[in-house]
């Protein structure tokens, strides 16, 4: 409890800062100077089109990658800000399976495939030190409800499951630890159209509910304009407009932003 | 000085990369105020930039030079220098806009999408879902709707839902860029009290109307937008 107070009298400082981050292989310049700082309960689109770099940003912010210059700090539960170079391995897998999401693309790469659904929500519980089985069920299934996966598909595993229906299970298995940042890669792609408004709709519901900052990485328009508030447009591995999402959108100054927004084709 | 809304030269010009570069100015030189309890209705022909000049105010177009002073929690802020999150914050809890067409998410209900305003700024659900209940009734939004999601309602629900959201909560600026464009009389005439009992609330409005009748029943002064024109 003491930890949530303290998190909403800190909604004026950054959870997450990156400064000068660049990330160079070889003579290719992944990344370059990218600086920005999100706040608590800030939803940030990143986009661009492939190869422009986004994904290669979302690793090195989530300390999966070790960048070539410049640095990523965060601020831990117990208001402390942190540079994430100085965590130790355990402490970068605490934060992970505790106070960060990461939504992958491809839910196969999020989930265990061949356990129950229950458990793959119950074990993020179990890694964080839960161990009364009857009350790791209740809160699974609670959460399977939350994402609308029926109670009773949840002794089956997910490759039974539809491709949305993967989606929700791996946004149910991050959120479960309540975490105050999540990182997505794509959550739509790949879904049918009609499977991601719903999907979109409820990841609006629970961010807003949850207060949950989030850096989600996509190549569609839609996606951000509808759940991010602010958008950071990547072209090359730069940064190269950002601002409020509907202002970038609805008025983009760049090149290639205007390239991109006119390049949506109407419905 | 007072007023909630205090414009000072303000710029807009659009450069279009895609057409080699080329320059559309579209107003300079924008300078009025608006005080609390005054409906301002922009004039001037289409094209004339009226609705970017909503668009600047509301932060949805960037503004390239001047001023755009909004009261804001009891300080100016110039929106036109703003940060992302202190526009949110505006957006939260002052500027409330009604746009000509509803952009809702799919799914969300009626009844949602108007009590949405007064539930982001803290009010519990069930009293944020009467209010809305009152006003859709008011606009003669039948009840049977307001359970399903306006995407499929026709142009004139979908606007009245429109206006049903924006006029729901207590922002002491209102935005509206032709609230009764496609409305019959009766609804009209229930648009004209509605922005009247919010001039008694001592809201501060900037309007576009194009029907004469409506501007004279709610415009306590008119701003003509062609003074503004950046033609070269």
């Amino acid at each position: 409890m003491a930890e949530h107070e303290s998190a909403v009298q800190d909604n004026d400082q950054p959870l997450l800062m990156a400064e000068g981050l660049s990330k160079s292989y070889g003579r290719l310049m992944a990344c370059r100077d990218v600086s920005f700082a999100l706040y608590p309960g800030e939803v940030l689109a990143v986009v661009g089109e492939s190869g422009s770099g986004k994904t290669t940003l979302l690793q090195l912010l989530s300390a999966q990658l070790a960048p070539s210059a410049g640095r990523v700090s965060y601020r831990m539960r117990d208001g402390v800000t942190r540079d994430l170079a100085s965590l130790g391995e355990a402490e970068r897998r605490f934060l992970f399976r505790t106070d960060w999401g990461y939504v992958h693309q491809d839910p196969a790469l999020g989930l265990r495939m061949a356990v129950s659904a229950g458990a793959n929500v119950g074990e993020r519980l179990m890694a964080v030190g839960w161990n009364h089985y009857g009350r790791i069920r209740n809160t699974a299934s609670s959460w399977l409800e939350r994402v609308e996966i029926g109670i009773d598909r949840i002794d089956d595993a997910p490759r039974t499951y539809s491709g949305g229906m993967r989606q929700r299970l791996q946004i149910a298995r991050n959120l479960v630890t309540e975490p105050r940042l999540v990182f997505m890669d794509e959550p739509t792609g790949g879904l049918d159209v009609s499977v991601q408004a719903r999907l979109l709709d409820l990841m609006r519901n629970l961010v807003s509910e949850l207060n949950l900052a989030a850096i989600v990485v996509t190549h569609d328009l839609a996606v951000a304009r509808l759940l991010s508030h602010r958008v950071m447009v990547m072209k090359g591995g730069r940064v190269i407009e950002t601002g409020l999402t509907d202002q970038v959108l609805d008025d983009p100054c760049e090149p290639y932003t205007q390239l991109l927004v006119s390049s949506i084709l109407p419905a | 000085m007072t007023a909630m809304i205090e414009i000072s030269n303000a710029e807009k010009t659009f450069t279009m990369h895609l057409q080699g570069g080329v320059q559309l100015p579209v107003v300079r030189g924008v300078s009025f105020f608006v005080e609390p309890g005054e409906c301002v209705v922009l004039a001037g022909p289409s094209g004339a930039g009226k609705s970017s000049i909503l668009k600047m105010i509301f932060g949805n177009y960037r503004c390239d030079a001047g001023r755009i002073g909004i009261r804001h929690e009891g300080a100016q802020i110039d929106l036109a220098r703003a940060e992302p999150r202190q526009i949110l914050s505006v957006r939260r809890a002052t500027i409330g806009y009604v746009s000509q067409f509803l952009r809702a998410v799919p799914r969300v209900a009626t009844s949602d999408v108007v009590a949405e305003p007064l539930i982001v700024n803290g009010m519990a659900r069930s009293e944020a879902r009467e209010r809305a209940g009152a006003l859709l009734r008011r606009l003669n939004i039948p009840e049977r709707l307001w359970a399903l999601p306006p995407s499929t309602f026709s142009g004139g629900e979908q606007q009245r839902v429109n206006i049903a959201r924006g006029f729901i909560s207590d922002l002491p600026i209102l935005l509206l860029d032709e609230p009764t464009a496609s409305l019959d009389a009766a609804n009209r005439a229930v648009v004209v009290d509605l922005i009247g009992e919010k001039k008694r609330a001592g809201v501060a409005m900037v309007a576009i109307v194009h029907d004469d009748e409506i501007r004279h029943l709610i415009a306590d002064r008119i701003v003509d937008v062609t003074s503004f024109a950046a033609a070269a």
